[in-house]
């Protein structure tokens, strides 16, 4: 029973990581098509790094990941401390607010987005072309700030309310005591809050998809416009580079994480 | 004492229109150890909460020193505290935790060092300087959350049931220490808890509250020995309440019968509670006893026996150290200095088996009176 | 006190951002292009019935067969040593952090006649199979793409089980498969219905999955929407068409919660 589990636990996780490695091997494909294997070569990579336009859409993606994320995280940091004194009625009310984005598909996200900047544009600003960098901005923002308010949340109450009291009673304004006591306390939550809205702003495809323009494209985008046509073997490079990445990332997080634990653990026993 | 330091006048606390502390008046003298003794829920940890600026009372003043401190907040206070379960700063280790008042007012850091060694040495944690708290157990812990207040040489020292998550041995020796410290440096320390035998043991003042009110005020042994109404009584020590009139100054009636005692200042045919401790009643033969009964009950508390005897129908706790089975008939016998009389309150009545009138009394009335009562015990309940 | 207005920032924005746009939805559901009010929309948008019958289809389908997928998985993994339990995890979450279009672009490398699959058939002179553009690849594309999100709710239910309650079920007589019928499985129905939820709403949306994986009878809901606003064909249908499926979506995350609260009434 225990060995056919593991057994269907690999037969799964090839089936996660077939197609990822189909885009590896494609990498250093020599020919265009992923499924036929024209012998070896690194000419995708140097392609990639010689492609400025490429580059610029990887670029405008992270500039959009980074600024989303940042702004997400302030505003949902400060949000989480508010919704946190909120009581009853209105805290379930705005806890409902924070799920609307979770739980609505990311087509009508996206599509009410875009009649609403269209209406704003149309109607208040009197222009056509109101899409672009600051509606990507915004859009961004609203589905990331729920991942920050949910990583933060838990945080915060998990805190000793009496943490506050103690700052104050040992000198420190409020403000002071924010930044000295409760700050530190919230911040794996808010790091991780952070990472999460910025991997789901890099990765985003379909809210991006319903509210950019010409004027600035993100990557994921400009895959989907090469669906009728063959995609340049540079973004299997691309892929491949950016999976590696995130790959080091994520067990660099790991190893610090497994290594807090294991100290937890220990001064539990002593 | 010595000279008054917080004073607490007319404050009330309402929260969401229910009242919390009704008008308390209370003082603190400085260099004293005051204890605020009551159940969860009696306004102690609230009016604790007042001092350290932490709430601001919905009416009435709290003065420091005679200024008015009502909207000090509490960082410019010159009260720390030791919170409930300590609060230590989890980022920070126990160095940094107890130099954090300091760092905040800039003290400069070789001043820190010194004064954080010297307050690691007064509470014993050489060489945990550098762990965090989560390496600590509960008793270390807590000398940090003390040690962390007191480096700040505060006027007063509040503590909120420094003890209550620490085990029995180690508050028994937290105790002797913290009484140490007091001592050795001088400050007023304010306590709340609900046990009675910390605040007995540590305080120079013991205030009982309930229900947002002071009960009563006053050194442990008056606490003890001169309860002012049944809820201090059945809550400092254990008691026997019952029901008594006042015949005349120094002679008091229960059970159908007069029996002296110390106190005077009653109207005539006042009536009144009465407590006797458990461990002052001496069991004696039947024939020389003041009232006769049937042990009920005995149980084994190492020291003495707890043992439960019925007065035909009225159960008292009797603290001996000689046992007597079940079933045995006995006799008590109470001296003047074992009957302690108070005035009738709203908690008359309403703790244990001890005063509660019943069909019962009157058979003891009856019979066996032998100074005839026409007062009855219905009018006594009335008094309420 | 004053900390709760921390919270305003964040209201307005939410309000702004997505009550406002979701109002916009239903404005333009109810409307023609020149503003007047219409029912036009919606009977228009029910014509598309067949097709929103086969999103669910299609949906529900893959909600399934990723739990029964993953359910082995998450189990596998809660049960494994804590630092193999760290590695499944992340190689988990790991896919879904990478671009879906680039991942579901080379399952057409691998399932198209003249792929990669097709090609090792080949050797043994089977096929071509038809593995792509039909509802199976469309479902399988799903299940791939969503599967993780299933996996991962399973995994944090079962992991926080108190091994306590199985040896408890081993003690009171349950054997293996009684102990998961009747212990483990009703514990993790708040993971079940999370895992659901995740798969379910993506997946009845999804528009690219279906244009690369699906033929031209695999059209969904989310494909008809995309077009009436990128193809700039008819916005007030494409909002009616969102509406319908909003809708659809509360309802069904509705039913599912009423499924865990039910469950806590009853273990109460």
């Amino acid at each position: 029973m225990r060995r056919l589990g593991k057994i269907w636990t690999f037969i799964v996780y090839l089936f996660l990581y077939a197609p990822m490695i189909v885009l590896f091997v494609g990498s250093f494909n020599n020919g265009k098509d992923l499924s036929e294997f024209e012998g070896f070569t690194l000419a995708n990579y140097a392609d990639l790094f010689r492609d400025s336009h490429s580059l610029g859409l990887l670029l405008n993606s992270v500039i959009l990941g980074l600024a989303s994320a940042a702004l997400a995280t302030l505003l949902g940091t400060v949000a989480a401390l508010g919704i946190h004194s909120l009581r009853g009625r209105i805290r379930s009310l705005v806890m409902t607010l924070t799920n609307i984005p979770l739980v609505n598909p990311e087509i009508v996200t996206g599509i009410s987005l875009s009649l609403l900047f269209v209406f704003i544009g149309r109607y208040m600003l009197g222009t056509e072309n109101i899409l672009g960098f600051g509606t990507l901005l915004i859009a961004h923002v609203t589905f990331n700030l729920p991942y920050v308010i949910l990583s933060v949340m838990p945080k915060l109450r998990q805190t000793d309310p009496s943490l506050m009291d103690a700052a104050q009673d040992l000198g420190c304004t409020p403000l002071k005591g924010f930044f000295k006591v409760l700050l530190p306390q919230l911040l794996p939550g808010i790091i991780s809050g952070a990472i999460m809205a910025f991997t789901m702003s890099l990765d985003d495809f379909v809210i991006s998809y319903f509210t950019y323009s010409s004027k600035f494209v993100t990557l994921p985008v400009e895959i989907y416009t090469y669906t009728r046509k063959q995609i340049p073997p540079m973004f299997y490079s691309m892929f491949t580079l950016m999976f590696f990445l995130i790959l080091f990332v994520m067990i660099g997080m790991n190893i610090v994480q497994a290594r807090d634990e294991d100290r937890r653990k220990k001064h539990i026993k002593a | 004492m010595s000279k008054e330091l917080i004073r607490l006048v007319d404050c009330r606390m309402d929260f969401d229109g229910e009242t919390v502390l009704d008008s308390i008046n209370i003082y603190f003298n400085d260099s004293e150890f005051l204890t605020l003794l009551g159940p969860s829920g009696c306004g102690k940890t609230t009016t604790l909460r007042i001092i350290g600026g932490f709430l601001q009372p919905t009416s009435g003043d709290v003065l420091f020193d005679g200024v008015r401190i009502n909207d000090v907040p509490p960082h410019k206070r010159r009260v720390n505290t030791v919170f409930q379960k300590y609060a230590l700063f989890p980022h920070l280790n126990v160095f940094e935790n107890i130099a954090f008042g300091l760092r905040i007012a800039k003290v400069p850091e070789a001043e820190i060092r010194e004064r954080v060694a010297e307050m690691i040495g007064i509470v014993s944690l050489k060489g945990f300087e550098k762990r965090k708290p989560g390496q600590l157990s509960g008793g270390q812990q807590q000398r940090v959350a003390i040690a962390r207040a007191l480096v700040n040489r505060p006027k007063v020292l509040l503590l909120d049931e420094p003890l209550g998550a620490l085990d029995l041995r180690l508050r028994k020796d937290m105790q002797n220490e913290l009484k140490r410290i007091q001592q050795q440096l001088g400050i007023t320390f304010i306590y709340v808890t609900h046990d009675q035998e910390e605040a007995l043991a540590m305080s120079d003042t013991v205030v009982v509250m309930d229900r947002g009110r002071i009960q009563q005020i006053g050194t442990p042994e008056d606490i003890y020995n001169e309860p002012k109404n049944a809820f201090v009584a059945d809550f400092i020590g254990e008691s026997n309440i019952l029901d008594g009139v006042m015949r005349a100054d120094y002679v008091v009636e229960f059970f159908g019968r007069k029996f002296r005692c110390l106190d005077r200042g009653f109207a005539k045919d006042e009536p009144v509670d009465v407590v006797i401790r458990p461990e002052d009643v001496d069991i004696v033969p039947p024939d020389s006893g003041h009232l006769c009964g049937t042990v009920t009950s005995v149980t084994f508390k190492g020291v003495h026996y707890d043992t439960i005897v019925d007065f035909r129908g009225f159960k008292w706790l009797i603290q001996t150290t000689d046992l007597h089975q079940p079933g045995e008939y006995i006799g008590i016998k109470l001296t003047p200095n074992d009957i302690h009389v108070m005035k009738k309150s709203v908690y008359s009545g309403m703790f244990g088996d001890y005063s509660s009138y019943s069909a019962e009394y009157d058979e003891i009335n009856d019979p066996d009176a032998v100074i005839g009562g026409e007062e009855s015990p219905e009018e006594a309940l009335n008094e309420e | 006190m004053k900390s709760r207005f921390l919270a305003g920032p964040y209201i307005a924005w939410m309000a702004i951002f997505t009550v406002v746009p979701l109002g916009m939805v239903v404005y333009f559901a109810f409307t023609d292009n020149s503003g007047a009010f219409t029912f036009a929309n919606l009977t228009y948008a029910w014509e598309y019935w067949p097709v929103l019958l086969r999103s669910v289809w299609y949906a529900v389908a893959a909600c399934l067969i990723c739990l029964v997928v993953g359910y082995p998985v998450a189990y596998v993994i809660a049960q494994s040593t804590a630092s193999v339990q760290r590695v499944l995890y992340l190689l988990v979450t790991l896919p879904m952090c990478m671009s879906f279009l680039l991942r579901t672009l080379a399952w057409v490398a691998l399932l198209r006649d003249t792929g990669l699959i097709n090609s090792f058939l080949g050797l043994f002179g089977i096929g071509p199979a038809p593995l792509i553009r039909n509802s199976g690849s469309v479902i399988m594309g799903m299940v791939y793409n969503y599967l993780p999100y299933m996996i991962m709710p399973l995994y944090t239910v079962i992991a926080k089980l108190d091994p306590r309650l199985i040896e408890a079920a081993q003690d009171l007589g349950c054997g293996s498969f009684q102990t998961f019928r009747r212990v483990v499985l009703p514990l993790s129905v708040p993971g079940i219905v999370s895992g659901i939820t995740m798969v379910f709403v993506p997946a009845v949306s999804t528009f690219y999955i279906s244009q690369k994986l699906g033929g031209t009878e695999d059209i969904m809901i989310g494909d008809i929407i995309e077009r009436q606003f990128k193809g700039n064909l008819n916005q007030n249908l494409g909002a009616a068409m969102s509406l319908i499926l909003m809708v659809l979506v509360f309802i069904s995350i509705g039913l599912m919660n009423r499924f865990t609260d039910d469950e806590e009434v009853a273990t109460i």
